[in-house]
């Protein structure tokens, strides 16, 4: 920028707005966390109900972001590759989750799968219960992620195009091939990233799951909820362990990402001078 | 004939893309469908290949029907106008990729990949990806790709399109040249009149979906089938009610007499210098008009200028009477 005047003046700025929203209030959580000293911070962590949580969480994780990485990707290769009737509807109904806040999306989880909603009765007659059960949270937080796969990847999709996928007919690969060896490696970078955003919206998920969780401590909780309750619990050092944890596995998420990334570097390369 | 393909028709919607379209490929040759863009050319290639179906025809490859069968089983090599390089690959596992699928052995795959980047030029660059690379590379790493199949026919859609002027002259001398080392069938798409004719061995002509002509080029040019391919293939003018290429018209100085009978008075209306040629361009009676193609030299001796009244003759009949006849009766 030519106006050094502002050059400063805007640095500064941008480093103090997230200092405000986002160092300082972390940095209070971690000084809490750990501030009692590291043995009552692990006592605070391995409470049963707060480990109950951690693990219910990390399967939340582990069934809904493989299911909406899969589901993500089909409906990107489908609105990328197939013209037919209603694609855009298609298109803005993956928005959703993202235009609504996550209580509705909660709320209307229970009006259809709920003992008084539309097919929550046949399901309890079959022994299934979904809402404030696991499967209702895992349902909710799959709902709520559903959206971050697709936005990642279609523009990919749309943007490679079709022509290294027939070439690759030609020389003699089936769809399994096409797939495995063409279109997935040039996806891949805007794949990370969104399964990247997918973890952590659902490590993070709270409105929606609470609507449809129940709350249960050291069954239906998970970790944001063990989180909330620890603090209405006149518990905060639980809280604040959580939080440190929660920080951690989205930091954890993030390295990752940049890891896939650092090694897709070579082929987004200049071009030779 | 390694490609024969039997009343093709093809239609996008409403948009008739080809219609009835019958043509035989030889083995060994290097054919060029020619014709002007949106023509049909390229839907024709893909439909060969298999990357695109017929609505109805049918499409054989060395005597075996292949109407239904996938573009990944045809065993047809085909290089896009932009290439379509897999960009996560080096140059050399885009080369190899047809032979990895097939699970060929290692040494073996090695071998081959070496032979074809030597064979295109691109030995010292197997190791680079794609984006690394000039368009001219590109463009012989999808060749070197395509014919690591060892394809019974090689299809290339606007080989040179997509490239500047200087390399894609390179490339055409050296398309010929590869395709007699390996005299593997061709068939490219272009639509390029000067392209196809310095590089194909016989063209055939495509417009508005269907097939106009087919034959040699040379053969082409002095007989074309009809108006659109006379004007398609080269410069054309007309005199006297017929088609003749500007280059076979003579002019005289209107006091040397008439010079043939056929010959046609007119006013030199412009005179434009192109380098080595001299385009001409005469009025005649009637509201008509032609234009006369000279070297530099004999626009010299004569010493034209507009406004100059003319004699416009064909050449053949001044200097060796009934030699030729009018190329095309218009």
């Amino acid at each position: 920028m030519k106006g050094s005047r502002w050059r400063l003046p805007l640095r500064y700025g941008v480093l103090a707005y997230l200092a405000l929203l986002v160092v300082v209030p972390v940095g209070a959580v971690f000084y809490h966390a750990f501030s009692p000293g590291l043995g009552k911070a692990w006592d605070a962590f391995t409470t049963p109900d707060g480990l109950h949580a951690l693990v219910l969480t990390l399967l939340v994780v582990a069934v809904a972001v493989p299911l909406n990485t899969v589901f993500g990707v089909g409906v990107s290769l489908i609105l990328a590759r197939q013209r037919f009737p209603g694609a855009w509807l298609l298109d803005a109904l993956i928005d959703i989750p993202l235009a609504v806040s996550p209580v509705i999306i909660g709320l209307s989880l229970i009006l259809v799968y709920g003992h008084t909603g539309w097919w929550g009765n046949w399901l309890a007659a079959r022994g299934i219960t979904v809402i404030f059960s696991v499967p209702g949270i895992i349902m909710a937080s799959a709902a709520v992620s559903l959206p971050y796969v697709v936005r990642e990847v279609l523009p990919v999709l749309q943007e490679i195009g079709t022509e290294q996928e027939q070439a690759a007919r030609t020389l003699g690969a089936g769809p399994i091939t096409v797939f495995r060896r063409i279109t997935l490696p040039s996806i891949r970078r805007g794949l990370a990233y969104g399964v990247t955003l997918t973890t952590a919206r659902v490590l993070g998920e709270f409105g929606a799951v609470s609507v449809v969780s129940g709350a249960i401590a050291g069954k239906t909780q998970t970790y944001t909820i063990f989180i909330s309750q620890s603090i209405d619990n006149l518990e905060p050092q639980a809280a604040y362990v959580g939080a440190v944890v929660l920080c951690l596995a989205a930091l954890i998420v993030l390295s990752l990402l940049t890891l896939t990334d650092r090694n897709r570097d070579a082929w987004h390369g200049k071009v030779a001078t | 004939m390694s490609i024969e393909v039997e009343s093709i028709s093809k239609r996008f919607g409403d948009a008739v893309a080809l219609d009835d379209v019958s043509l035989e490929v030889p083995s060994g040759s290097l054919t060029a469908l020619l014709g002007p863009s949106g023509g049909g050319k390229s839907t024709l290639l893909r439909i060969i290949a298999g990357l695109d179906s017929a609505d109805s025809g049918i499409v054989r490859i060395e005597g075996a029907d292949l109407t239904n069968t996938p573009a990944r089983s045809r065993g047809v090599g085909f290089c896009f106008q932009h290439y379509a390089p897999f960009r996560h690959l080096t140059v050399r596992r885009n080369v190899a990729f047809g032979l990895e699928i097939r699970h060929r052995p290692k040494a073996e795959i090695k071998a081959r990949v070496d032979e074809l980047l030597e064979l295109v030029g691109l030995a010292h660059l197997g190791e680079r990806y794609p984006s690394q690379l000039s368009g001219g590379q590109r463009q012989r790493m999808a060749l070197a790709r395509a014919l690591a199949i060892e394809p019974k026919v090689l299809l290339l859609d606007e080989p040179f399109g997509a490239l500047d002027a200087q390399v894609r002259t390179q490339l055409r001398l050296w398309l010929r040249d590869l395709h007699a080392t390996l005299p593997v069938t061709t068939v490219l798409v272009t639509h390029d009149q000067e392209e196809a004719m310095e590089v194909a061995d016989r063209l055939a002509i495509v417009n508005h979906g269907r097939l106009e002509q087919v034959g040699a080029p040379a053969d082409m040019y002095d007989h074309p089938a009809n108006e659109f391919v006379l004007t398609f293939l080269g410069s054309a003018t007309r005199l006297g009610g017929q088609w003749v290429r500007p280059h076979d018209l003579v002019v005289h100085p209107v006091a040397d007499g008439k010079p043939s009978a056929t010959a046609v008075e007119g006013t030199v209306a412009r005179v434009t210098h192109l380098g080595f040629e001299v385009k001409v361009d005469v009025d005649l009676a009637d509201d008509e008009a032609c234009w006369v193609q000279l070297s530099r030299g004999s626009a010299a001796e004569l010493g034209l200028q507009a406004g100059q009244r003319v004699w416009v003759a064909r050449a053949d009949a001044a200097d060796t009477p009934d030699h030729r006849h009018p190329i095309l009766s218009a």
